[in-house]
């Protein structure tokens, strides 16, 4: 009987856990956040996506137009092709995954939190890398060949929520692939809840055979 | 009993006072319009749309204008057979071709009917055509870019007035000629006109895949004045119809001697069966010289091709091609009602309006039912063709329009008025009249197999008081006149830009959605693009020189230019590197003898300069780009010719 259920709720909390791994596949077709720019001559809309890979507009000429009004305040252009953490972040979210799986294999609570440590240091690393890229984009200004030059003023767009940047108000928000990304971490936390649950009630289950 | 009675008086009383108040407080505008409604139902709020555009003819402009409605607020003139030096239409290098003609660069001309594509007898927005006048040409518009992309000359043509109307699927453009000519040109006396002049209809085939108009087949005949057309639709939609005047053959005081016919023609031609008759070699190929002039899709530069062949058919070799139907006094306009059953001949002369049968012209036309025949061409019975006639349809009746409900609209000059008949039963139902001188009418898709009946505008060619009076020169107006309900009713004035003829109305959605922002600068194919501010550089080849000058918010590059010399001609190849809806850029260089230029994003246009005297020029942006549009500007200098200055620039 305990046999049973216990396999039982071992078993759908692995199923969770497994959706949640394949999940973050994802994120590879999706943009993880967007960045949108609301200006009363932009009624058409203007913004860019961050994807795993790349930065890009929403719509196609977004990027060169951001780009084009950034040059007025000094900030430099952004070219996906010369950000580091872009090229890099595709093997890391790859490796999340295969560790992901492995953890489905082999099954085991130990290897399950410490793939969920992993991940929460993976996201925190990330968020704190974007904060200090828009602190970089927002901050270090060509003041030489600024054209608008207001004294104090950064730029840096928020890491969540809006903030008004001279006539333009920045909105910065996870897009799809960022709340698939949180999808699959709560997935994963959630298997472990209730791995954790079971074994609360059946002491001496759920651990290593 | 009494008192209540007395009570009722007085309070009878107290109302009829109150209503003389209310009567003198709220006087009625001079045509008795329920202003407040008339108000409302044209009034577009700020931010938000027309429900139609209105493509009005510029006439002796030689453009075609866009309008809203029911707003009637001017969107653009769209520059079509006459320069335009604000944006450099005709001027610059790219766009010289298009005014190439037999008779060489014709800046100008006299544009009288556009006329929207049409797929199964409906406006599809795709395209709008429109004649020139003068020298005989038919231009094609595209309207997802609101361009001239096409202009095709017709030979054998003088006065290209009864042009260009499309067949049901656009299969061909229609065109008549209004002057009989000597064809082929030729010297002969005015007085050989009964034996040498001959008149045409042309018939241009559209190759949309190819997007190319060819003149593929006229057909000759007699030396008639022909003045407009109508292609049939649903059962007629093999036919084409066209009007005549000067039956006479008269070639001087037309207004007397081209008048003195009881009845001129319609002419019928069926031209499914010319069209087969072409194919079948019946068509002799005569020497002609007309041009075809486009613009490149992907250079978006103007090329000509001189074309030196036209097929031409004679009425006699092909038998049951084409019929006259008589019609009274002089017709102007004729128009097929949306069911393709009836062709209303508008006999500007007239007191009667006659409506055709399509299905009485075939049956007329099996019986052999023939008057006469002229140069292989066979008369049809009047009363065998005739459907019925409107009784009193106004005087000087031009041009007839239909909604969806039944109704025909003609527009009577010389009354100027509107006269609404049915078109069943040929009663009128009700008449409006229009402030002045109404010529042609717009139903949206009132020449159409389906008409948005909800509007008609009157095109009218005289204003004297209506407007605020700007001298001698007045302007010409549309009124909006709401045909929704069974009385029409006036809605609104509004001026409109050189002298509208006909004009065309299609619901925004067919149009707007598709409306492009920007040239994508990566498809730019102009050989003389750049693509970056990196490639912006001067060259000098012989007495030659080429600038590719580039333009971002809020600079040129080069703006520092060096080394040119008096005797050099310069080309400015300006490449706007914008990607961004609506930021045009300008060009302007001090005393050229040209035009500026408007730049649209993505593209690249050309401005040639032959600068006179030694001095450095400024150069600066036209167009309000940016809030530091100002400081968009730089210098070139010009030394004297034989001087040693080297050409320099600077890049970024």
């Amino acid at each position: 009987m305990t046999t049973s259920k216990k396999s039982t709720t071992g078993k759908t909390s692995r199923w969770i856990m497994l959706a949640g791994v394949l999940l973050m596949g994802l994120v590879y077709v999706l943009p993880l956040w967007k960045i949108t720019l609301e200006a009363p001559q932009y009624p058409e809309g203007l913004g860019m996506y961050i994807r795993i890979n790349t930065v890009e507009g929403v719509e196609a000429n977004n990027l060169n137009q951001i780009n084009n009004l950034n040059h007025y305040i000094g900030m430099k252009p952004i070219h996906p092709d010369t950000i580091p953490e872009l090229r890099i972040m595709p093997w890391v979210v790859l490796g999340l995954i295969i560790l992901g799986l492995l953890v489905v294999w082999r099954w085991k609570r130990s290897l399950l939190t410490a793939w969920l440590s992993l991940f929460t240091l993976v996201a925190i690393v990330g968020l704190v890398d974007f904060y200090k890229w828009e602190y970089d984009y927002g901050h270090n200004l060509d003041m030489e060949n600024a054209i608008i030059k207001v004294p104090d003023m950064n730029y840096q767009p928020p890491l969540l929520g809006s903030r008004q940047l001279l006539n333009f108000k920045a909105h910065s928000y996870p897009a799809a692939g960022g709340w698939v990304i949180f999808f699959s971490f709560g997935l994963a936390v959630a298997a472990l809840v209730m791995e954790m649950k079971h074994e609360k009630s059946e002491p001496g289950s759920g651990k290593d055979e | 009993m009494k008192f209540l009675k007395n009570q009722k008086v007085l309070l009878s009383i107290v109302i009829f006072i109150g209503l003389s108040i209310l009567m003198v407080a709220c006087p009625a505008t001079k045509e008795g319009i329920g202003t407040d409604d008339a108000a409302v139902k044209t009034y577009v709020p700020p931010g938000e749309h027309d429900e139609f555009y209105a493509f009005m003819s510029g006439g002796f402009s030689g453009q075609l204008t866009v309008y809203g409605l029911p707003s009637g607020r001017k969107f653009r003139t769209v520059p079509v057979f006459s320069v335009h030096p604000e944006n450099g239409w005709g001027f610059s290098e790219e766009t010289k071709a298009m005014f190439n003609t037999s008779y060489g660069f014709v800046p100008w001309d006299d544009a009288h009917h556009p006329e929207l594509s049409m797929t199964e007898g409906v406006p599809d927005g795709r395209y709008i055509f429109i004649n020139a006048n003068n020298t005989p040409r038919v231009a094609r518009i595209d309207l997802s870019q609101f361009e001239t992309v096409e202009i095709l000359e017709i030979p054998n043509s003088a006065g290209n007035h009864g042009s260009p109307f499309v067949t049901e699927n656009t299969e061909y453009i229609i065109a008549s000629t209004r002057f009989s000519v000597p064809i082929p040109e030729a010297d002969v006396p005015i007085s050989s006109y009964k034996e040498n002049f001959k008149g045409t209809l042309s018939f241009i085939k559209l190759d949309a895949e190819a997007e190319e108009m060819s003149l593929d087949f006229q057909i000759l005949v007699p030396g008639y004045n022909y003045d407009l057309a109508h292609a049939g639709k649903g059962p007629s939609r093999d036919w084409a119809f066209f009007t005549t005047y000067n039956t006479e053959e008269a070639t001087t005081l037309l207004e007397v001697n081209a008048s003195r016919n009881d009845k001129d023609f319609v002419a019928a031609v069926n031209w499914a069966k010319a069209a087969e008759a072409v194919r079948a070699g019946k068509a002799k190929e005569m020497p002609a010289k007309y041009f075809r002039n486009y613009m490149d899709h992907d250079t978006r530069i103007a090329h000509s091709e001189e074309k030196k062949t036209v097929r031409v058919l004679n009425p006699a070799d092909v038998p049951g091609m084409i019929y006259f139907l008589p019609t009274p006094k002089s017709p102007h306009g004729v128009d097929v009602d949306p069911t393709g059953e009836y062709i209303v001949g508008n006999g500007k002369l007239a007191t009667v309006l006659p409506v055709h049968s399509f299905s009485k012209m075939l049956k007329a036309i099996e019986n052999e039912a023939f008057e006469t025949v002229i140069n292989g061409i066979p008369v049809l019975k009047y009363d065998e063709v005739l459907a019925g006639e409107v009784q009193d349809p106004g005087l000087g009746p031009l041009h007839t329009e239909f909604d969806n409900k039944g109704f025909a609209y003609t527009s009577a000059f010389i009354t100027s008025e509107i006269v609404k008949w049915n078109v069943a039963t040929r009663e009128v139902v009700d008449r409006i009249p229009t402030y002045y001188s109404i010529g042609h009418l717009m139903i949206p898709g009132g020449d159409s197999k389906q008409p948005w009946g909800k509007y008609v505008v009157a095109l009218n060619k005289i204003t004297k008081d209506r407007y605020l009076p700007t001298g001698p020169e007045l302007c010409q107006a549309g009124q909006l006149i709401d045909i929704s309900g069974d009385k029409m009713k006036l809605l609104l004035d509004f001026p409109l830009d050189g002298e509208p003829h006909y004009a065309q109305g299609i619901p925004a959605s067919l149009i707007k959605d598709k409306s492009v922002r920007i040239f994508e600068l990566e498809k730019n194919n102009h050989p003389h693009a750049i693509k970056s501010e990196k490639q912006a550089r001067v060259e000098r080849d012989g007495n030659d020189v080429h600038i590719y000058l580039s333009s971002i918010r809020s600079h040129f590059t080069p703006d520092n230019i060096e080394g040119i010399k008096v005797g050099d001609t310069v080309y400015w190849h300006l490449t706007n590197l914008e990607q961004d809806w609506d930021v045009p850029h300008g060009f302007a260089v001090k005393g050229a003898n040209n035009a500026e230029l408007l730049v649209m994003p993505g593209e690249t246009r050309t401005l040639k300069w032959q600068p006179q005297r030694p001095d450095v020029y400024p150069f600066y942006c036209t167009d309000f780009c940016s809030a530091l549009h100002q400081e968009m500007q730089g210098y070139v200098r010009v030394s004297p010719a034989g001087s040693d200055v080297p050409i320099t620039f600077n890049g970024r």
